[in-house]
């Protein structure tokens, strides 16, 4: 065996847009793109959405989503894929190159039982007969801890849950004995305490089977844990190559030093006040009388403070935010706003009452309009709340867009016409628009990159300073609560497991879920999944 | 499953009660009456009366739809008012006739738009795709007597390859009978192919999005196999409703069709009685065409329930 197994050769990759009423355009995707790759070594892509992570690790196989064009040499194996025949190239998929997907939920074909799928590229190819196959996927199942490894193939997709189905399609990519494996972004859609199962899995069987991988990721401590070295791209381009401990405690370029210090944004904790803006008593909810999603949460906002609700998919925390804006009355319990109750339906609350609540979401996309400009959008609530209309209301918009740091020229631009980052602006600037006492922000900046998200989190901070509101801050995203919350509330199936200022959730000792949770949280650091992975076994031992 | 399959089941029952319910009443709402048309010009208040006596139009509606229920659950479907022949021996025969139709052309037109459909799907957007895709919305987009006709003037007057009128006997051999129904077949096919390719179509290629496709594709698959083993099994249930809805329509919408080709079907021993004011077989008929009608619809239903593997095997 050669000492290369891949070798990408000035990579480019281009694709057309046809925006609707306009001439199709050719957009550049990745240029100059470059690495190699020896037998058994893991790289690690890093880079924002769009930088061409994925569209690098799938030009390994020869496919480009939605008709990208490739160009350029991609050597595997010695021979450039680019030249082969449709035939070979078939032969190459799922033989020698196989691939694991962001979001296994969409990956599998929920009408075929999972072990056909696990074998299907390794009958289809005749790597091993059916049985020969089958014998090697209960073995990976079980290499990869998953529950009853003997029958866990003989379900469908629906029947297990996201981080086993994660593991199942890392079974999947590993049973036809690949040389070269495509995870992309594997563990991000998991939850902080199942990705840490799936990435030591997924670490161990790259160990035991000695396979090479390319690991795609935009978060740099997941990348850290598994990889030998890290590719850096941004916009399709490479910014820095190297060894993992020289990306991370030694970058040269400034970009991988911002992805490096994304998340440490000074914030120091504010004492309480007397009065909080928002309290809630003994609340305890259930949708339609059956599922109790929220039992005995009491809590309070102070003015101009943070009070940041974490947990895992499924504890409540929309919920509790469901609750508090009146969407979902609750059956038990009180929210008080200013020492008043509210009306527990959003019906019977009051316009004032209205305005002084608001609340930004996840998506952005779907939070706007996509027919209505910035200018109605941010201009609706002035309107609604405050009367404001003509000229004054333009100057009203034009004096929050310079508050969220975007300024006047956005003012006329569809939704679609915006990034990410200026969608989610333009939703915080239509809430401030209704001067509310109280945000409540439900995984703001889940969706966005890091640095994206760094920029959301301190302005939101500067205008919590300028305008003294406070925020209910959901998130699961522990490394986001230390740098903006002043409290803490850890939820853990509908219920308060931990809550109290942010210093003294965050100090030892921790209750048992509040520790799994915040040894969950990736460290950028080298090590760290095997520490946390050793513990976890003595604790389980007994030691 | 089965619970939702028995549910379906009974909301059909309902539904086709519902449906004879509103035929009934329909059927009211006309001008005139039976006894009426029957005497024509001869009719004075003295015969009239003792007509409506004798055919039992006195008694409250009611009482007449109940009369009438029962006795079609037990089969009886009753007499025609208008020639006193039972309903039910006329019905079978044509019915059997307009069954042979809706057949034959069926059993053309499902399988070849589920075969041009997955061909569209395997050249989407190429020419093969725009080439079925025109010449099936132009055949949908003509009025389905324009079709007859254009066909009749065609391949019966000028080639004379079929003939152009449709008369069915039971005696025929079965090459003689498809020989005499094949222009008929040839509009329905036209009329239906379309409706149901496009749907196929769109259902397909729905779930070629899909990431699952993707990933079969990334194992090696070819093409074909990808839609084969990965898109089709998931594109059933649309599938299927779109080919129940157009089988339903070649057995209920085929009136204008039997009239063209002078076929012996149901829909033209309707229409004749329709004009005739003869409740009880505008009742008969009506009732039968909205049992086909919604069973073939709940087949529909019951096999999407079927082809949901998360309705098949619940967590």
């Amino acid at each position: 065996m050669s000492d290369t197994l891949l070798e990408v050769r000035n990579l480019r990759i281009d694709g057309t847009v046809r925006p609707p009423g306009e001439r199709p355009k050719d957009i550049n995707i990745v240029e100059g793109v470059s690495l190699t790759l020896a037998p058994g070594r893991v790289m690690g892509l890093i880079g924002e959405s769009g930088a061409g992570k994925s569209t690098v690790g799938l030009s390994t196989l020869r496919y480009g989503r939605g008709g990208l064009r490739l160009s350029g040499e991609i050597w595997l194996n010695g021979r450039n894929i680019q030249t082969i025949s449709p035939g070979q190239l078939r032969d190459l998929r799922g033989r020698e190159v196989t691939y694991v997907s962001q979001s296994a939920a969409a990956s599998f074909n929920p009408s075929i039982r999972l072990m056909d799928q696990v074998i299907e590229a390794t009958v289809l190819h005749k790597i091993m007969s059916r049985s020969e196959a089958q014998k090697r996927a209960v073995e990976l199942f079980g290499a990869l801890s998953l529950p009853e490894p003997e029958s866990i193939g003989s379900r469908y997709p629906h029947q297990v849950s996201g981080g086993q189905l994660q593991r199942v399609m890392t079974a999947m990519a590993l049973c036809p004995k690949p040389d070269l494996i495509v995870f992309d972004e594997p563990t991000t859609a998991l939850d902080v305490t199942t990705q840490i199962d799936v990435l030591a899995a997924i670490k161990t069987a790259i160990q035991h089977t000695g396979v090479a991988a390319l690991y795609i990721t935009h978060d740099l401590a997941v990348v850290a844990q598994v990889s030998d070295e890290i590719l850096v791209l941004r916009h399709g381009k490479m910014v820095e190559h190297g060894a993992v401990q020289q990306i991370i405690e030694a970058p040269k370029e400034e970009y991988t030093r911002a992805l490096v210090s994304a998340h440490s944004i000074p914030h120091e904790e504010q004492a309480a006040t007397d009065n909080p803006v928002l309290r809630l008593e003994d609340i305890t909810a259930s949708y339609e009388g059956k599922i109790q999603v929220l039992t005995d949460v009491t809590a309070e906002i102070h003015p101009g403070q943070t009070l940041a609700v974490v947990g895992e998919s499924g504890s409540g925390k929309s919920t509790l935010a469901r609750v508090v804006t009146g969407l979902l009355p609750p059956e038990k319990g009180r929210v008080l706003f200013d020492d008043q109750p509210l009306p527990p339906a959003l019906a019977d609350r009051s316009l004032e009452q209205l305005r002084e609540l608001q609340m930004i979401y996840q998506m952005a996309d779907v939070a706007m309009n996509p027919r209505q400009t910035v200018a109605t959008i941010i201009g609706r609530p002035l309107e609604m709340y405050f009367g404001i209309r003509g000229a004054e209301k333009r100057r009203r918009v034009i004096e929050l867009l310079d508050q969220i740091e975007m300024g006047e020229n956005f003012i006329d631009r569809y939704p679609a016409e915006l990034s990410g980052g200026q969608k989610q602006r333009v939703c915080i600037a239509r809430s401030l628009a209704a001067k509310p006492r109280m945000i409540i922000c439900d995984e703001v900046t889940s969706a966005l990159d890091p640095l994206v998200a760094n920029g959301i989190l301190k302005l939101l901070l500067n205008l919590q300073t300028e305008e003294g509101v406070a925020y209910m801050f959901i998130t699961h995203d522990l490394a986001t609560v230390e740098a903006i919350s002043d409290s803490i509330a850890v939820m853990y199936q509908g219920r308060l497991v931990r809550y109290g200022p942010k210093t003294e959730v965050l100090t030892p000792p921790f209750d048992d879920y509040t520790d799994l949770l915040l040894s969950s949280v990736p460290e950028l650091r080298l090590g760290w999944l095997e520490g946390v992975v050793q513990n976890r076994k003595m604790e389980s031992a007994g030691f | 499953m089965i619970r939702m399959a028995a549910q379906r089941i009974a909301l059909g029952c309902m539904l086709l009660v519902a449906a004879s319910v509103l035929i009934f009443a329909g059927t009211q709402i006309l001008p005139g009456d039976v006894a009426q048309s029957i005497l024509g010009r001869s009719a004075t208040p003295e015969s009239l009366a003792s007509l409506r006596e004798e055919l039992g139009l006195n008694k409250p509606a009611v009482q007449r739809y109940l009369d009438w229920l029962l006795a079609f659950l037990s089969g009886d479907l009753g007499t025609a008012l208008s020639n006193g022949k039972d309903i039910g021996e006329s019905v079978a025969g044509r019915l059997g006739n307009t069954l042979f139709l809706a057949g034959w052309a069926a059993a053309f037109s499902v399988p070849l738009a589920i075969f041009l459909g997955l061909l569209s799907v395997r050249y989407q957007d190429r020419t093969p795709d725009r080439m079925i895709s025109g010449l099936s919305l132009a055949s949908i987009s003509l009025p389905e007597f324009f079709i007859g006709y254009l066909l009749i003037y065609f391949l019966a007057v000028k080639l004379q390859w079929f003939p152009s009128v449709a008369t069915l006997n039971a005696d025929m051999p079965l090459g003689e009978k498809l020989r005499t129904i094949a222009l008929p077949v040839m509009v329905l096919t036209m009329v239906v192919l379309a409706h149901m390719m496009r749907m196929t179509r769109a259902a397909i290629l729905n779930v070629m999005q899909s990431a699952y496709i993707e990933t079969a594709e990334l194992k090696g698959l070819t093409p074909f196999n990808v839609i084969r083993k990965h898109a089709f099994p998931n594109a059933i249930a649309p599938i299927v409703n779109v080919v129940m809805i157009n089988l339903a329509y070649l057995v209920v919408g085929v009136v204008v069709v039997e009239v063209i080709f002078v076929y012996p079907g149901m829909g033209q021993y309707m229409v004749d009685h329709v004009s005739k004011r003869d409740v009880p077989v505008v009742q008969a008929c009506g009732t039968i065409f909205a049992a086909v009608y919604i069973g073939l619809n709940l087949v529909a239903d019951l096999v999407s329930i079927i082809s949901n593997p998360r309705l098949r095997h619940p967590k």
